[in-house]
């Protein structure tokens, strides 16, 4: 219906959202269930427990631990993926392999990481970057054997170098490719990054979250949930802004 | 056949390509020969599918013929020479869609150690194809007619002396065709550039040039060469009106299809052997 | 001098097989000469041929096949509900841009937070039972269900709605010739993708909390010191989310010859 304005269609963006969360709020109020938290007591306890009392003790080091894993798993997913796109014969050689780690639920590593690696963080980071390489690499990869071998031919008539061709065409031709490949990674990192913490963790959010479980503090809990999803909305927002900057071009030319 | 003692701007010789394929070889050239000279507007054009693409990129040097070889300004090419610009057909995946307008320019004077020359020959190119002003803007920005002015520019900003077309306008609208070939005919006449124009469109072919190549279906070979004795300079609309435009549209029309057609053989190009043992 | 030019060897099919091949034994080489070398401890990472010999071992136990069966159980279940609330949402959302305007926010707001967090809760709802796994394998996979049914939705746009209108075709013809096709490809390719989630997410929740199945086997391997046996589980997790891709895939391929998305040239 063309009719229907986009001022309409804000409204009631706005007007159904609110009313999501004015039900959720007047549930949350009038449940009985120790399971439910009155949203104004959740909302405190949040602000309490993460503005300050736990921030160093908890958010720092789970966040410390996201970021270094997730910075390794970029750096070596693109180094890896580019070499393989533009080596066909290493590529024939490591695809089977690569997919058979990939086909494994993310999970299942973490027994054998900890039994390897310990509990410490360590284990925690490396099982970050080992499951979010794949990902990368096998988007990086996929985007250098796509690329357009009309770009290709007219920078080696240009007469650019090896070099200058990956790092002038090939590298920011994959780039989207490759921040498609960081998306699908990022969310694995946040997810592992809480599972470690949830089953083996001394420090952490995750940590936390179980412990709050156990010593059945729901508000302390909720706190826990809230901020988890939080965190995974933010990264998902800031993931983006990042994604529109350094890809502007092809976002805005109608890519994706 | 350096006859008077100059080099020619091009030559091919005896070339032929055959490409492998999973259910066998295609033979997509059969043997091609002709010759081009300095600041010659030159089309070749032939049936869809006959190899007219593949030809040029062996004269350009981004593929290897099966045999035969290209020389440009004296010597043979095996890969892109720096005397040689080419423009694409499709410029949307030939410009580079993460660089400004003046970077694809750039691109080709990036080796150059004359940094402000650099500069200015970008400048320059991008001006004398109409777009100056627009050296920030990304390609999405421009519509299809300016984006393959970009093309042109890029190729014009390190002064080729065969500059190379692929079928360049086939792909935007005949009102920017006009302007563009007008565009091009200006910039051949202002920097004495050599040319090759790949091309399906007989009238832009029998419109720009000094001589067209007539090639044969696949695989193909030369059927006959025209000179085309229009006047010079062209223009869209009188020049489409002699008459001799009409019996040369006619000409090239009758040798593409095939039927015998008039005598106006060239002299300089065809599928003979008399002096090739000389380039041997 | 003429220059042949073959197919670059590469470029073959069979050559390419025999890498990967090539490739996969390497791999079982490294891991080999990894634990004899005692690169790593070999007590804590079994070498390749004992993790082989018993995982040709399990494959004869009931208790394996019951295992997976419970996996498959749960993963099915879970999506199941996950199908039942996220396909009628996403098709409304995409059929109609009043209800997408409205709950939009709603649902990009709810995406990005992983499933997981809830494990907690659900641990204190329904405790160690199938009901968790149901539950957190249904969050993992609503909203790609929803994302393609959205799809879907959309693809029944009011020109294809229309043309179907005037052309005076029955329900039945209706349905069969114009919504089915149309929206076919996004199902198809959802129930992929939904699929591969819920057997990880099955996995996972039963590794994390003990209810039967792959995930509990694993844990129990590890706890009772079986190695080996561990690996050879973790072995078989993938092997079992592979067979998936690969059955579904070709179902996709085969449903969807016709359409677009299976033409060459096209990414997916």
């Amino acid at each position: 219906m063309n009719s229907e304005t986009p001022i309409l269609h804000r409204a009631l963006a706005i007007g159904v959202t609110t009313a999501i969360v004015g039900l959720l709020w007047l549930y949350t109020s009038q449940s009985s269930s120790y399971l439910v938290v009155d949203m104004g007591e959740m909302l405190t306890r949040f602000r309490e427990i993460w503005f300050f009392e736990r921030f160093t003790s908890d958010f720092v080091p789970s966040i410390e631990r996201l970021a270094m894993g997730y910075a390794l798993a970029v750096v070596f997913g693109v180094a890896f993926g580019l070499g393989l796109g533009m080596l066909p014969a290493f590529r024939a050689l490591l695809m089977p392999l690569v997919s058979f780690l990939r086909a494994i639920p993310p999970v299942a590593m973490l027994p054998p990481a900890i039994i390897i690696l310990g509990i410490g963080n360590t284990m925690r980071v490396f099982i970050i970057a080992f499951i979010c390489v794949w990902p990368i690499v096998l988007n990086t990869a996929d985007g250098v054997a796509e690329l357009d071998r009309t770009m290709l031919s007219t920078a080696r008539a240009y007469g650019l170098s090896r070099w200058e061709r990956l790092r002038l065409i090939v590298l920011p031709a994959t780039m989207p490719r490759i921040f498609a490949g960081m998306r699908t990674s990022l969310t694995f990192a946040l997810l592992l990054m809480i599972i470690s913490e949830l089953v083996a963790g001394t420090s952490g959010i995750g940590a936390f979250l179980i412990s709050a479980q156990q010593r059945f503090q729901i508000p302390d809990m909720w706190a826990a949930i809230i901020l988890l999803g939080l965190l995974g909305i933010v990264l998902n927002y800031l993931f983006t802004l990042m994604e529109r900057r350094v890809i502007h071009w092809h976002i805005r030319s109608g890519g994706k | 056949m350096a006859s008077n003692g100059q080099e020619h701007s091009l030559e091919v010789v005896g070339l032929s390509k055959v490409y492998p394929g999973r259910h066998g070889s295609t033979e997509a050239i059969a043997r091609l020969d002709f010759i081009i000279d300095d600041q010659e507007f030159v089309s070749v054009v032939g049936p869809s599918g006959c190899g007219k693409t593949t030809l040029l990129k062996c004269i350009s040097g981004l593929m290897r013929s099966s045999s035969g070889k290209v020389v440009v300004a004296g010597h043979e090419i095996t890969e892109p020479p720096p005397e040689l610009a080419i423009v694409f057909q499709d410029y949307s995946r030939s410009l580079f869609p993460w660089m400004t307008v003046g970077k694809n320019v750039f691109l080709p004077l990036r080796r150059s150690k004359d940094k402000s020359g650099s500069k200015d020959a970008v400048a320059h190119a991008i001006e004398s194809v109409g777009l100056a002003g627009f050296e920030d803007h990304y390609p999405w920005q421009l519509s299809g007619g300016m984006q393959q002015r970009v093309a042109i520019a890029r190729a014009l900003a390190y002064r080729p002396r065969v500059l190379l077309l692929d079928e360049p306008f086939a792909s935007v609208d005949a009102q920017t065709r006009a302007d563009l070939e007008d565009l091009v005919l200006k910039l051949q006449a202002e920097l004495g550039m050599t040319i090759l124009l790949v091309t399906h469109d007989i009238d832009e072919a029998v419109y720009m040039s000094d001589r067209i190549v007539v090639l044969s279906p696949r695989p193909s070979s030369v059927v006959e060469v025209l000179d085309v004795n229009l006047p010079s300079p062209r223009d869209q609309i009188e020049t489409k009106q002699l008459s001799e435009f009409g019996r040369l549209r006619a000409e090239v029309y009758r040798a593409i299809k095939g039927e015998p057609g008039a005598a106006a053989q060239g002299s300089r190009g065809s599928a003979q052997t008399e002096g090739l043992q000389s380039q041997v | 001098m003429p220059h042949v030019e073959r197919l670059p060897l590469i470029e073959r099919k069979s050559v390419q097989i025999l890498l990967g091949l090539l490739g996969l034994l390497l791999a079982l080489v490294v891991w080999d000469l990894a634990v004899r070398t005692e690169f790593v401890n070999p007590i804590d990472v079994s070498p390749p041929a004992d993790v082989a010999e018993e995982l040709i071992a399990l494959l004869g136990t009931s208790a394996l096949w019951s295992d997976i069966l419970e996996t498959l159980k749960g993963a099915a279940i879970g999506l199941l509900v996950a199908a039942a609330i996220g396909i009628p949402l996403g098709t409304l959302m995409g059929l109609i841009p009043a209800v997408n305007a409205a709950l939009r926010p709603t649902v990009e707001f709810l995406r990005p937070v992983p499933g997981i967090t809830l494990i907690p809760l659900a641990i204190l709802i329904w405790g160690q039972s199938i009901t968790t796994v149901w539950f957190l394998v249904a969050v993992g996979c609503v909203w790609t269900l929803v994302i393609q049914s959205f799809y879907a939705g959309q693809a029944m746009d009011e020109v294809t709605l229309d043309t179907a209108r005037t052309l005076r075709l029955t329900r039945r013809r209706f349905i069969w010739s114009v919504v089915l096709p149309g929206t076919m490809p996004y199902l198809v390719t959802g129930l992929r993708i939904a699929l591969t989630i819920a057997l990880i997410a099955a996995i996972s929740v039963e590794l994390l909390i003990g209810v039967p199945g792959l995930g509990s086997a694993i844990v129990e391997a590890q706890n009772a010191g079986r190695l080996p046996e561990m690996y050879a589980l973790i072995v078989i997790s993938g092997l079992l989310g592979i067979l998936i891709q690969v059955v579904f895939s070709a179902i996709e391929k085969h449903v969807l010859r016709w359409h677009e998305s299976q033409r060459p040239g096209s990414g997916q």
